[in-house]
């Protein structure tokens, strides 16, 4: 954390990054509560879909929460750029982890079956495959963990991970020390 | 008889037309077993000459045995492949029919037997065996004597004997050749053996692939016992031995000892942590002496010559891959790597250098061409991170890709592993992708050291043999051809 | 009875002769972790988590792996339970369980309540070094009281002994090999078409993870119930029951 140990402390910037997951990570991150106050006089919100309104992910982020599997292009592409822009990239939840529910899909081999299962078999009447280039992002055949793409730092397991849990990592994070988790309360699956 | 021809109907011949040679024969043909360079095949001799019929490059086998003989190419007793053997355990293999027991009887099969039973002194035969220094030929080398020692020693009065015929290593095939080729020294060693450890019942495992072999043994089974080799009160005495066949159903781990076992009581083939060792607790919960089919068939020979004229054996050996000359050759033990792959094989292809010569299989690993002149024995070929193995031995040449041969066998075992432990189950998979994975150059040299570590834990934490030593081909060529992994590494890379 | 005395980490121990490491490290309260050993059932040592290093026995000095589940105990041995090489091992094994099944935790029957679970968080595993590989597996539901869903099968075998040994009844084996193994019912018939079986549940109580399951369980109610088994034994091997 070479930001930290500077002769000029900043404040550190802190993103939180939502991709294919059901976005309960980020709703156990709100559930930190009053501790959210503590670590906003610590952190500056860079970007996130729950503290930030930037649309763009900046450069020069010290933490990155990543919520999410990687489902789609999009999810591929805003991986890219953070692992790019990051520092310590944190795997947050167990679908950045281990894809989870929605790698659930790649029982089925391929991302076609899903579709044609949801809008073609199960439409009424008139289904139709979603296709809108630069609207609506392509599907991957697999969705894959975080990181099986890019490196990972950090893992912060859990579905979601408690409050507590993202705690016990942003507290040693935030000091520029990276974070000892283990024993069922901070390491556990699902 | 001596003079009359003698074609080689075995594996290999056959699959070159011999039969086809055989029936359209007007004159007297012995049917034999392997005469040795299968790719000179199909083979015949006449007394000590050796004759290839094989027809020349792309033309068709000859339409009958007098014109493929009128076509031969003498192949002299003093080429190398030939004159650098010592026939022991194949003395008899390409001589006798191995489909008459007359035969095999007047070139003196069942001999060393009636001189045990007639001594009736069965800690002496141990001894003999211990003397020799006689280890496992299976790829082992257990010491052969220690281990009919501990079966004999076991206070039981039912034991068994069994025959691990379940030769599966990919290019293996010397086991095939004794059966074929000359069944009866098997079935004598293993009475010989069961007379010196008290079995009465004895098995031979043999894998269905091979039919021709599974048919000669049943035929020499029931001839050895219509003339009281086999059964009860062999050649007058109060020995009794009978034996079995039971017939593999396609599993390689069967050839591991303890799922063998399982496969004979006829429950589901995987193996079983030992101890109880199968001397202890084998067969139906018997004292069980198991060994290969070479090591049985070594027995009648050394007991035959003695300790000292049999010095220090020999071991048998089926070359093939890229060699100018494959087929079976049984060596002198000690024999240099490279007096077998250049001086009997003919070495590499024109125009190619050998690179590796592999040995025991997908539990065995690649030798480089600059260690060559290693001899071939247990511990040297140990020392350089492979294993004598069973005898097979594929050669490779310069155009042979090191990864590749990795990801072959890592595949066999995959395929093979019976998944009772998770090591072997799911471990041979992760190899595998990994190795796939270089071969697509998608692997970092962050991969490489997974895969150099996942192959320590299948090698350290499988249960069976056959787990413990898959990730040996890796581990044999990222030691000795590691360049060939770190070429396969994606662009930019660092290359360590 | 004789007795021997050996070294577990750095605890002397005397134990019966017979006694198996496992035991003699539990009687130290030593833990060692394991998932295909259930007490009451013979032990095959096939998942391979219990290795642990053992030196001095039959005059070896280098440190070799047992699986503490199967070895005996005996004069002499020093036997070290989480060395550096054991929990590689140990963590790869549990990283070679979740990649080749689809164990998807937060939806699981046994959420919470999981031996697989529970041994990630023991091993220290927050992510797996291995790819997940998402096999494709099927689910018979066609048992009237209980389900078997393959995706979350670690193939222990404990269904198969507890069947066979325990109830006598044999609907289970292990079916296929390497990674294609399966647990089957039956001849691999839909396990409620199998008239072997006696609908007893001793499958489901000793499950590990939540691929036998009882139907009317939904996300994180399976509880195991290995404690039925060995009370059941205890009371066959003392003719005692204490219910």
């Amino acid at each position: 954390m070479d930001a930290m140990s500077t002769n000029t402390p900043r404040k550190t910037r802190l993103a939180t990054v939502w991709l294919a997951g059901c976005s309960g990570c980020h709703m156990s991150f709100l559930d930190l509560d009053e501790w959210l106050l503590e670590l906003a006089e610590q952190a500056d919100i860079v970007y996130s879909p729950v503290g930030s309104d930037a649309k763009t992910y900046p450069a020069d982020v010290d933490i990155a929460l990543v919520e999410g599997g990687v489902a789609n292009a999009d999810n591929l592409e805003l991986l890219l750029q953070v692992r790019a822009n990051t520092r310590t990239l944190v795997s947050f939840g167990d679908c950045a982890i281990t894809a989870n529910i929605p790698g659930m899909r790649n029982m089925l081999r391929g991302s076609d079956p899903v579709l044609r299962r949801a809008y073609l078999e199960l439409a009424d009447g008139s289904g139709q495959l979603p296709h809108a280039p630069g609207i609506v992002p392509e599907l991957l055949e697999r969705v894959l963990p975080v990181h099986e793409l890019v490196p990972v730092e950090v893992y912060l397991p859990g579905c979601p991970p408690p409050a507590e849990r993202i705690r016990a990592a942003l507290e040693p994070l935030l000091h520029g020390e990276r974070p000892q988790l283990s024993g069922s309360d901070q390491i556990r699956f699902g | 008889m001596s003079s009359c021809l003698r074609l080689c109907t075995a594996a290999s011949c056959r699959s070159r037309g011999a039969m086809a040679l055989l029936q359209s024969s007007d004159r007297p043909v012995k049917e034999v077993g392997c005469l040795g360079p299968c790719s000179e095949g199909p083979l015949a001799a006449e007394g000590a000459q050796l004759l290839s019929l094989k027809p020349a490059e792309g033309e068709p086998l000859a339409p009958s045995l007098g014109a493929a003989l009128a076509g031969s190419r003498a192949i002299s007793a003093d080429d190398p492949f030939l004159k650098l053997q010592r026939r022991l355990v194949l003395a008899r293999c390409g001589v006798v029919d191995p489909g008459c027991i007359d035969d095999a009887l007047a070139q003196g099969a069942y001999q060393q037997l009636q001189a045990v039973l007639a001594a009736n002194n069965p800690s002496a035969v141990i001894d003999t065996v211990r003397r020799s220094g006689l280890r496992g030929r299976g790829g082992a080398g257990y010491p052969t004597g220690l281990k009919w020692a501990t079966v004999a020693a076991m206070p039981s009065d039912q034991k068994v004997v069994v025959c691990n015929a379940d030769e599966g290593d990919p290019g293996a095939f010397m086991d095939r050749t004794l059966m074929e080729g000359d069944p009866h020294t098997l079935l004598e060693g293993m009475a010989i053996a069961a007379f010196a450890v008290g079995a009465a019942q004895g098995f031979i495992y043999i894998r269905a692939e091979y039919p021709l072999a599974i048919e000669r043994l049943r035929r020499a089974i029931a001839a050895a016992e219509a003339r009281g080799w086999l059964g009860t009160a062999i050649g007058g005495s109060r020995f009794s031995f009978g034996i079995e066949l039971r017939v593999g159903a396609g599993a390689y781990v069967c050839g591991e000892e303890t799922a063998l076992i399982h496969s004979i009581e006829g429950r589901r083939g995987v193996p079983r942590p030992r101890p109880p060792y199968p001397a202890e607790h084998g067969v139906f919960g018997l004292p069980t002496l198991i060994n290969n089919v070479e090591t049985f068939g070594n027995i009648p020979p050394l007991l035959r010559l003695g300790v000292e004229a049999y010095g220090a054996g020999t071991k048998v050996f089926s070359l093939t891959g890229h060699v100018q000359r494959s087929g079976v050759l049984e060596v002198p033990m000690g024999t240099p790597l490279r007096t077998i792959v250049e001086t009997m094989g003919g070495g590499a292809p024109p125009g190619r250098q050998i690179k590796a010569v592999q040995t025991g299989g997908p539990s065995g690993g690649c030798i480089p061409a600059s260690a060559l002149n290693t001899p071939v024995d247990y511990d040297s070929l140990k020392a350089l991170g492979t294993i004598m193995g069973s005898g097979g031995m594929v050669v490779m040449d310069d155009t042979t890709n090191m990864v590749d041969i990795a990801a072959f066998f890592i595949a066999f075992s995959r395929e093979e592993s019976c998944g009772k432990c998770i090591p072997c189950r799911s471990g041979t998979v992760q190899l595998e992708m990994l190795l796939r994975k270089l071969l697509e150059r998608r692997a970092s040299a962050a991969d490489l050291t997974q895969l150099e570590a996942l192959c320590h834990t299948v090698a350290d934490a499988s249960l069976c043999g056959l787990g413990q030593s898959a990730p040996k081909p890796v581990l044999s060529t990222l030691r000795h051809f590691r360049g060939d992994y770190l070429e396969l590494l994606e662009p930019g890379e660092v290359v360590r | 009875m004789s007795v021997c005395t050996l070294r577990i980490n750095d605890h002397d121990i005397a134990v019966p002769a017979g006694t198996t490491l496992l035991q003699a490290a539990q009687q130290a309260t030593i833990p060692i972790p394991t998932l295909c050993f259930l007490e009451g059932l013979s032990a095959v040592a096939a998942c391979r988590l219990c290795l642990v290093e053992v030196s001095g026995a039959d005059g070896r000095e280098e440190p070799r792996l047992l699986a503490a589940c199967v070895t005996a105990a005996t004069e002499g041995m020093r036997v070290q339970t989480h060395t550096p090489r054991l929990q590689e091992i140990r963590r790869t094994v549990i990283e070679l369980l979740f990649t080749e099944g689809n164990h998807v935790c937060a939806i699981c029957v046994a959420n919470g309540h999981c031996e697989l679970q529970n041994l990630a968080v023991e091993v220290g595993m927050d992510h797996s070094r291995l790819p997940y590989r998402f096999p494709e597996r099927h689910v018979d539901l066609s048992h009237p009281q209980y389900g078997l869903d393959h995706n979350r099968c670690i193939l222990c075998t404990r269904c198969v002994r507890v069947c066979d040994e325990v109830e006598g009844a044999h609907v289970w084996d292990v079916g296929w090999r390497g990674e294609h193994c399966q647990i089957i019912s039956g001849l691999h018939e839909p396990w409620g078409d199998v008239q072997a079986c006696t609908h007893c549940g001793k499958c489901v109580d000793v499950c590990p993870t939540g691929a036998l399951f009882h139907k009317v369980d939904t996300s994180s109610e399976k509880h195991g119930h290995p404690e039925r088994l060995q009370r059941l034994m205890h009371a066959r091997t003392h003719q005692q029951w204490t219910p």
